[in-house]
């Protein structure tokens, strides 16, 4: 993308005034969507965006600039407004010198740019044609596509140059329906990071019928519960709970700044035995997988929770360096504009023995949730909310009636103590952005059908 | 003349026989500096830019956008425009907005001095609001981070329809999360302070916010469930009104997805509910000229009285509507414009914060709400948030409550608004906030 002689004088320059470190992140992104809604594909977008981001460390301190000017002029004024902000002092290097390291990117069967934009509209076209034949109470029906391709180029002052090319692909459909209790609405995606060839293994038609299935389901929903109650999660996009009741708590930079409930617990019980939880950016063409991190370094698999004992955090460079120990792979950001930090991949609760099944006939009274929406947390306290989107009440162990959409709650460190049964049917749920800090990253999640003995439910039925 | 007009009629100058070309260009410099226990933990400074071209072709409408002001990037982002139009259903409502006879406001939204400050002023100012935080009680432990951003922007729309705006603007603040710790028990705050330029950031008042907010949850405990009426802090009604705002949208009404659709000239709220949108507002932190269409900002009535008065529009969906752009059209340079409401306020009330608890008695205050995108459907109309607060006893603030849930439906929480406090504050963000009273809320606790 860049050569690497300019590359090494850019570092050069970065560190001419001094300091610890010093980064150049280039990127280069090119995208293309489509919009179907109200019967008219509506428009095609496409985008470019290219530039790079240069960080200097010194001490505590980090400085950094970027530019969407990616000649060596340009480059090296960035180099030196970061290195400015950086507040160093005293000699550096004028010269940095590098070893390409080799990279496997994630493989791409049908490159994006390179299938016609026709066929891309027919996708949001049969989408369409399928809800909309789905019954006469669906009123509305929006579909959306996007592909995207994003080249990195990072190398450091540690002597570290890497390149990274990812492709994602998406596909989302969305339902109203309109019944006598007014409207509802229903909503699957899929996505992952592979090329188009995501249309072979998915067919949009499913999508579309599975969508409007729930918003006509939605249609006969009851105001959900209020209060606390055993809660049944079903298998796939689950995996959100442990996103918030754990996932951004063992971030390393929340624990070194004191601010997470985790803090200082590596090696003690924090969830049930059953629990084992993940983080691994090397799932094949999972949402959140990347052959290398925004820092260069490569994706890999991170044990966080092993039978309910806490293994591990998860790092970048910068708390890593602090900690005195390895990287594992979790330093991400949202574009060349923003300074990277500590960030999930995909993040996943691994098989129990149990059956699905045989879960929910073990719940005499509780809520079974289908989908969830997203969550929030705050990490210093450890409550975290996720949303159902689809859900039903379980009486008398058996899955009854629809329920409208609302925020379950429940305190981290409590909840996850609380899961008292786990099945062995595991799924990888729909892709998720994750927001940390103004800034979105895509991410994975995944769960087998699982239990929570008691989490509040944010209904109006007394 | 500004260079990202000229960019703008050049552009447009391209337009064939029977095209429309709408050109949106922005450049905007900003600095962040975030301190943590009294050093700098990190500075950035950069500038970027960025082109938006729409084409509107045999009635078919094309986008595409660069992050660069490159002239051969530009070149190709006109062609991908007009290729991407060719794929699009006709629809004969399509058009780009035309110049109406409304007068764009001139607004004082750009302070000189913000952008001859010295880094180190700024810095100096962000150390400032994390000692101010940690001085205001013993029992805050940490500050998280303490924050300064600033900003100026130009942006520039040129169509071939006649529309040829461009408007600047300076923004600054500072924000400081903090944490209070008693014990075994840990709670948060925040706080935060706006304006065009730093003589505007009041330090010590953000300070005081962070360090309230997070000391008085102390000892919070879970409470049980049951119905109450609630009292939303201003920052809480802010983001409420936000998705009352959505559901007012001329599109969501258009495709079917409006609570509201045909309900014009309707009771939709309690008659004390007076909803405006005003991006001519300069107090408004997201006040502008124009809106993404480089049509005219006016003051919009939305509902008055409780009653429903007007949806806001853009120039397609007024189109459609059969009535004229209310200057709502909302993108960024990177997308066409949807239509959203701008700067938001409630006509406050009569009474400040502690009269309304007083004639409330008991109930709820909510001082922040959580997981708003995945518990609140705007065309269902569920509402059910996580929530922090206080019980309200004895028409007074008494113990703090945590890890619980608020439910009702939009619809219901606007006809039983029982009270609008006085106490509006300009936040960040696209409406202003107030304390508003709501009764026949579900809490969810134990």
């Amino acid at each position: 993308m860049i050569e690497q002689a300019i590359v090494s004088r850019v570092l050069g320059t970065a560190l001419r005034t001094g300091g610890d470190f010093a980064e150049v992140f280039v990127e280069d992104k090119r995208s293309s969507s489509g919009r179907l809604d109200d019967g008219r594909i509506e428009e095609l977008g496409s985008g470019r965006d290219r530039g790079a981001g240069i960080r200097v460390v010194v001490g505590d301190t980090t400085g950094f600039a970027h530019t969407a000017d990616l000649t060596e002029n340009g480059l090296r004024s960035a180099a030196e407004a970061a290195a400015a902000a950086a507040r160093g002092g005293g000699g550096g290097v004028n010269t940095v010198d590098l070893t390409p390291r080799s990279v496997s990117s994630q493989p791409v069967a049908t490159r994006p740019e390179e299938v016609g934009k026709a066929e891309k509209v027919e996708l949001l076209r049969r989408a369409d044609e399928v809800a909309r034949s789905q019954g006469g109470a669906i009123t509305q029906v929006s579909a959306s596509y996007g592909d995207s391709r994003r080249r990195i180029l990072v190398a450091n002052s540690d002597g570290l140059l890497a390149e990274d090319d990812q492709t994602r692909t998406l596909f989302v459909v969305g339902v109203v329906a309109s019944g006598d209790a007014g409207m509802q609405t229903g909503r699957r995606s899929i996505g992952h990071t592979m090329g188009f060839e995501l249309f072979d293994r998915y067919q949009v038609e499913d999508l579309a019928r599975e969508a409007a299935e729930q918003a006509l389901t939605k249609l006969a929903a009851r105001p959900a519960p209020s209060g606390a109650l055993p809660v049944v999660i079903g298998k796939g996009g689950g995996g959100v709970l442990f996103h918030e009741a754990c996932g951004h708590g063992l971030e390393a930079d929340h624990i070194q700044k004191n601010v997470s409930v985790f803090a200082g617990r590596v090696g003690q019980q924090v969830a049930s035995p059953l629990v084992t939880l993940v983080d691994d950016g090397t799932v094949p063409n999972e949402w959140g997988t990347f052959a290398i991190d925004d820092e260069g370094t490569p994706a890999q698999r991170n044990v966080l929770i092993q039978d309910g004992v806490l293994t591990d955090y998860m790092w970048d460079r910068l708390r890593a360096r602090k900690e005195g120990r390895e990287l594992s792979g979790n330093g991400r950001r949202q574009s060349y504009k923003h300074l990277p930090m500590v960030r999930m991949t995909n993040t996943y609760l691994l098989d129990g023995n149990g059956s699905a099944d045989d879960i929910v006939a073990d719940t005499p009274d509780g809520v079974y949730v289908a989908q969830l929406g997203g969550g929030q947390v705050n990490t210093a306290t450890g409550d975290f909310v996720f949303g159902m989107t689809e859900a039903y009440l379980i009486e008398g162990g058996r899955i009854t009636e629809p329920l409208r959409q609302g925020n379950l709650i429940g305190n981290g460190p409590k909840v996850l103590e609380l899961i008292d049964a786990i099945a062995d049917d595991f799924e990888f749920g729909p892709p998720g952005t994750c927001g940390k800090d103004g800034q979105g990253v895509p991410v994975g999640d995944g769960v087998p059908t699982m239990r929570v003995s008691e989490l509040t439910i944010g209904g109006t039925a007394a | 003349m500004s260079e990202l007009l000229e960019i703008g009629d050049r552009i447009v100058a391209m337009a064939q026989p029977g095209e429309q070309i709408e050109v949106v260009v922005g450049r905007s410099t900003s600095t962040g500096v975030r301190v943590y226990e009294g050093e700098v933990e990190r500075l950035s400074s950069a500038t970027s830019a960025g082109i938006g071209v729409r084409v509107v072709s045999g009635q078919r409408q094309g986008f595409a956008y660069a992050g660069s002001l490159d002239p051969e990037v530009m070149a190709d982002t006109l062609s991908e425009a007009r290729d991407n139009a060719t794929f699009a259903t006709e629809d004969h409502w399509l058009g780009l907005a035309e110049p109406d006879d409304v007068a764009v406001p001139e607004l004082d939204l750009y302070r000189e001095s913000l952008t001859a400050v010295p880094t180190d002023a700024k810095v100096d100012l962000a150390m400032a609001l994390e000692k101010a935080v940690r001085a205001q009680d013993r029992r805050i432990s940490g500050v998280e981070s303490a924050n300064y951003a600033d900003g100026w922007s130009e942006g520039a729309v040129v169509t071939s329809t006649g529309i040829r705006t461009v408007g600047r603007e300076t923004s600054c603040y500072v924000s400081a999360s903090c944490l209070a710790t008693d014990g075994d028990d840990t709670q948060t705050g925040f706080g935060f302070a706006v304006g065009r330029t730093l003589e505007d950031l009041d330090i010590e008042a953000a300070a005081l916010d962070a360090g309230r907010r997070a000391t008085r949850l102390l000892g919070a405990t879970k409470p049980s469930s049951g119905r109450v009426t609630v009292v939303l802090d201003p920052y809480v009604t802010a983001q409420f009104l936000g998705i009352i705002g959505s559901t007012l949208s001329g599109e969501a009404v258009l495709k079917g997805r409006s609570l509201f659709a045909d309900r014009i000239g309707e009771s939709v709220a309690a008659t004390g509910f007076t909803l405006i949108d005003d991006a001519t507002n300069p107090l408004a932190y997201s006040a502008s000229e124009t809106d993404g269409e480089g049509l005219a900002s006016r003051r919009n009535v939305l509902i008055d009285g409780g009653v429903l008065q007007r949806f806001v529009h853009n120039a397609y969906t007024a189109r459609r509507a059969g009535v004229t752009s209310t200057a709502n059209a909302v993108r960024g340079f990177s997308s066409t414009p949807g239509v959203g409401c701008r700067a938001l306020s409630l006509t406050p009330g009569s009474k400040l914060q502690p009269e309304l608890l007083a004639d409330v008695g008991e109930g709820v205050l909510i001082s922040s709400v959580s997981g708003l995108h995945s518990g609140v459907n705007p065309v269902s109309g569920d509402f059910s948030t996580g929530a922090q607060g206080l019980r309200i006893s004895g028409g007074e603030m008494a113990d703090p409550l945590r890890e619980f849930t608020i439910a009702s439906t939009l619809q219901k929480m606007l006809s039983e608004v029982q009270a609008v406090g006085a106490d509006l504050e300009w936040l960040p963000m696209s409406s202003a906030g107030v304390s508003l009273v709501v009764g026949d809320v579900t809490v969810s606790g134990s």
